[in-house]
């Protein structure tokens, strides 16, 4: 199935260097870095980081261990201040907003290290998901008035409606924290669709999840951007899951982008394979052996 | 003129008083990273044991000093082993509210051994004074032996925390507890070790305090307690020089607060201050800045 | 179902306090010591108390220890308020005064949570702790600079001067004075059920769980667009605001108090019952302080040692309680514990 998926995709320049899908090419992207850079204290964590990315994109962020990828991610959604270059949702710049106003702009996140609300319960989760899809001023709260049970209604439909993706409406009523693993991240990956996105980001959706389960993750994350019509820019170290369903990766190494393409241009990229898998190396020291 | 140095000597005097207490919740915040809300009780218990030491068992001064730092050290030992220790996994809000009970403990046990009657602190240090200005501005002996005694101690601590091998440990361990541990370093003892030196400190300053202001009730070493955190948060928590900063600074804004502006704004003067320096720099003068991890 | 499990619990603490207003109510008519009926609005002013702390330390999960501060607040605007309606308005329903002062004592310290908030609501953890502390006792300080007299009904006021025209009534220092305690045990009753209606019914709403999101994570409740400002401030002004008015009542029920009622001691007093009663356990603090208010009273010869008694039981509680051992034994013996079943199904 992912194999069907990645061949449909052709990925099309994009005027400024980029590339893009196909079927994206008339729309504004939802996503463009340009320069993105920021230093801590002299170290420069990321540095030059440029990407476009069409409306219903499926983006991969690969990258050796402190390449930098989650440092992307916080700087996307403004946890960091960038101290280079510049971010524009959807031709909107971000660099003035807080991580609050770019969420209710619309980037929507999960993290490497789970970071649900475990002592609430999943529906509850999903629920503070919906903060600002579904309001309700603290008044007609205390008070009780009818727009709190209207809102309380459509809350819970929503957050319904949400946990079926995943087939998780079982669980609505169970504690978030006593959830296995792979089930927390799914949570998290549905906490951050309640809050409709335009741009997902997923940072390692699949750690600790059996090759069954990734396989799942794989088709749901495909279902959700064809449902939701939304961008989708995913970390992840399970390769089978990046070339299976990314159509234009980006790698990382030592916080630059060292190449660009679709799966099968980063697979067969020398570059890539030496800093990435550190193979042609131990070849070309295996040729020297020879020569020698 | 006058008025102002008398001052000035005042405000140096209480200053080194609150940069020793600051020293011991300043080491126990850096390497246990917790609020230690007993510590200025056991400043108090430090000075009734001193003045039972002087008052009833006849010993000489620094006989009576060396008692009350060793009484103080158990103390701080053990109220460490028997409350903090058990919580070491727990939340920072249970931890805060422990060390709460403890301070409440230590002064209602204080209350029934010694009662609610003010006695009468007799200053263990020579006395004497030095006139200067023509005998206009006098200096006691009880100021000078406090900034003395706290120009030492923290002379002490800084050799002994850079140069020894227990302090190297403290050091590791309030950078990171947990690498520290696989290091071989045991972090109950550095942790231990750590609240006997506070614990000790204290004690020095109780009886300095109580010799400089001589009225020693149950509840003496709270309000002190207080100002020698924010003294210590002042400075930059975790710092040794930024205590020892943190307090004279602190000890200076009390007296001139007190004496120039109003006399009965003086704590709320000192609090004030503390605000400002938790809103401006929340990692006070000295304080290296912390970054959270996401 | 679950729904509906939170709404029978919210019942049944409504229900306690409805059925210990009756007994006392019966019980007053039928030979309850004077000393008891003296504690019975002291009582209701402190669970008011314990229950807008629980919504700063439990459901906010921010420690607070200047709770008395927005008691002073209160009790002194009520005090003043009650006692000058009284004088220029003699003919008002004394109800109506007792309602006034309170709202009244509820909205000045409302104000006074919002501009001590801004503050301290940017710090965290301990720092946060120790500068409502240190509010707390800035407060204390400020008050004692106030004076207030009347001439007549007219109401004078200054700060810093004690020379002011007229019969003094607040006299910095010294308190207040001449109260003319309308405060009665009916008032204090209402008073908690209104408490609790606002903090459960906050609880249990949209803002309610932004602010227990903004508690359990803060970065991820701002990645899903939680203002976690807005939503702590929301909380602390709440808590301000119910404190105040529990103030005003408290000090309706005296002829004269003092700013020194209100220091750290009483703070500390307040978070004790609400430790007892359970962190973010709303029935559990009204029966808590209650019983920890009454327990002085019951063993009066012990009274010296009530201090040393709430401080060992402090500290057992939170040493006991987080023991992981001790914890998983009282998960297992809870006749109230929650169900497991749902878990088992969550590990499939």
């Amino acid at each position: 199935m992912s194999e069907r998926k990645r061949t449909e995709t052709r990925m099309v320049p994009y005027p400024s260097g980029s590339f893009v899908p196909e079927r994206d090419l008339g729309a504004q992207p939802v996503l463009e870095c340009s320069h993105l850079g920021i230093e801590f204290g002299g170290l420069k964590a990321v540095e030059d980081f440029n990407i476009v990315m069409g409306p219903t994109e499926i983006g991969g962020l690969i990258g050796p261990n402190g390449a930098g990828k989650t440092t992307i991610f916080n700087l996307l959604t403004k946890v960091y201040q960038p101290t280079h270059g510049s971010i524009l949702l959807q031709g909107r710049d971000l660099n003035p907003l807080t991580t609050v106003e770019v969420n209710r702009l619309g980037i929507a996140r999960t993290f490497q290290n789970i970071r649900l609300f475990t002592n609430m319960t999943v529906e509850e989760n999903v629920r503070i998901g919906l903060h600002n899809q579904i309001p309700c001023g603290m008044f007609s709260g205390i008070l009780r008035l009818p727009a709190y049970f209207s809102a309380e209604k459509k809350q819970h439909e929503k957050a319904m409606e949400l946990l079926s993706i995943f087939d998780m409406t079982g669980l609505a009523d169970v504690k978030a924290g006593s959830l296995p693993y792979g089930a927390q991240r799914r949570l998290e990956i549905v906490r951050a669709l309640a809050t409709a996105p335009k741009l997902l980001l997923l940072d390692e959706p699949a750690a600790g999840m059996n090759p069954h389960e990734t396989e799942e993750l794989m088709e749901n994350i495909i279902r959700i951007r064809d449902q939701f019509r939304i961008a989708i820019l995913l970390i992840e170290h399970d390769m089978k899951l990046v070339m299976g369903i990314c159509e234009d990766i980006c790698v990382l190494n030592f916080g630059r982008i060292i190449a660009k393409g679709t799966p099968e241009q980063i697979q067969n990229n020398p570059v890539v394979i030496e800093a990435y898998l550190g193979k042609q190396r131990s070849e070309a020291g295996a040729e020297k052996e020879e020569k020698a | 003129m006058v008025y102002f140095l008398s001052n000035l000597v005042n405000g140096i005097t209480l200053g080194s008083v609150y940069a020793m207490i600051a020293l011991g919740y300043s080491m126990v915040y850096g390497i246990a990273k917790m609020l230690n809300f007993a510590h200025g009780d056991v400043i108090m218990v430090g000075a009734y044991v001193c003045f039972c030491a002087v008052q009833y068992w006849n010993l000489p001064p620094a006989a009576a000093v060396l008692v009350s730092m060793i009484v103080s050290t158990l103390l701080g030992v053990l109220i460490e082993g028997l409350a903090y220790r058990p919580l070491r996994q727990a939340t920072s809000l249970a931890v805060l509210i422990t060390a709460i009970g403890v301070s409440y403990l230590l002064q209602n046990l204080a209350l029934l051994i010694w009662g609610a009657t003010p006695v009468i602190f007799s200053s263990v240090v020579p006395d004497f004074k030095v006139r200067l200005l023509g005998g206009d501005l006098i200096i006691t002996s009880a100021a000078i032996f406090t900034v003395l005694a706290a120009v030492a101690v923290m002379i002490a601590l800084t050799l002994f925390v850079s140069r020894s091998r227990t302090g190297k440990a403290m050091r590791a361990v309030s950078e990171d507890r947990g690498a520290a541990e696989l290091m071989g370093i045991s972090v109950n003892r550095t942790i231990s070790v750590t609240f006997a030196i506070g614990s000790a400190l204290a004690a020095v300053a109780g009886v300095l305090l109580c010799s400089t202001y001589p009225t020693l009730t149950p509840t003496t070493g709270s309000l002190p307690g207080i100002k020698a955190f924010t003294a210590a948060v002042f400075g930059g928590i975790g710092s040794i020089p930024g205590a020892m900063l943190g307090g004279l600074l602190l000890g200076l804004i009390e007296i001139f607060g007190r004496s120039y502006i109003s006399s009965e704004l003086g704590d709320a003067i000192v609090f004030a201050v503390l605000i400002i320096v938790l809103l401006v720099r929340p990692t006070g003068l000295l304080g290296k800045p912390i970054r959270e991890k996401v | 179902m679950k729904r509906n499990s939170k709404f029978v619990s919210n019942l049944i603490t409504y229900g306690i306090v409805i059925a210990a207003w009756l007994i006392c109510s019966f019980w007053m008519g039928n030979g309850m010591s004077s000393s008891l009926k003296a504690m019975l609005v002291p009582i209701c002013c402190y669970v008011v108390l314990a229950i807008s702390l629980n919504l700063t330390v439990g459901i906010s999960g921010e420690l607070s220890l200047g709770h008395a501060g927005f008691m002073a607040i209160g009790a002194f605007t009520g005090a003043i308020l009650s006692t000058w309606i009284i004088a220029a308005f003699p003919e008002m329903n004394k109800d109506l005064v007792l309602t006034l002062a309170v709202v009244g004592g509820g909205v000045t310290t409302m104000i006074a949570g919002a501009l001590i908030g801004i503050p301290v609501l940017r710090l965290r953890g301990d720092y946060l702790a120790i500068v409502t502390l240190a509010f707390g006792e800035i407060i204390r300080n400020i008050l004692n600079m106030f004076y207030f007299s009347l001439d007549g009904s007219r109401l004078f006021g200054s700060f810093g001067n004690p020379n002011i025209p007229g019969k003094m009534i607040y006299n910095g220092a010294m308190g207040i004075k001449g109260v003319k305690m309308l405060a009665h045990f009916n008032a204090g009753v209402l008073l908690i059920l209104f408490a609790l209606a606002v903090v459960l019914n906050l609880i249990n709403s949209r803002s309610g769980r932004a602010i227990m999101a903004t508690r359990d994570n803060r970065i991820a409740a701002e990645s899903v667009g939680i203002n976690i400002t807005k939503y702590k401030m929301m909380a602390f002004v709440t808590s301000a605001a119910l404190a105040g008015m529990a103030g005003a009542l408290y000090a309706n029920n005296f002829y004269s108090i003092q700013s020194s009622k209100f220091n750290v001691d009483t703070s500390i007093q307040i978070l004790v019952f609400v430790v007892m009663g359970g962190i973010g356990n709303m029935r559990g603090t009204v029966i808590a302080t209650t019983l920890l208010y009454l327990l002085p009273e019951l063993l009066r010869d012990f009274s010296q040692y009530r201090m040393l008694i709430y401080a060992i039981m402090l500290i057992l509680v939170m040493v006991l309680g987080n023991n992981p051992l001790l914890r998983n034994l009282w998960m297992n013996i809870n006749p109230f514990r929650k169900p497991l079943k749902r878990r088992a199904k969550a590990d499939e």
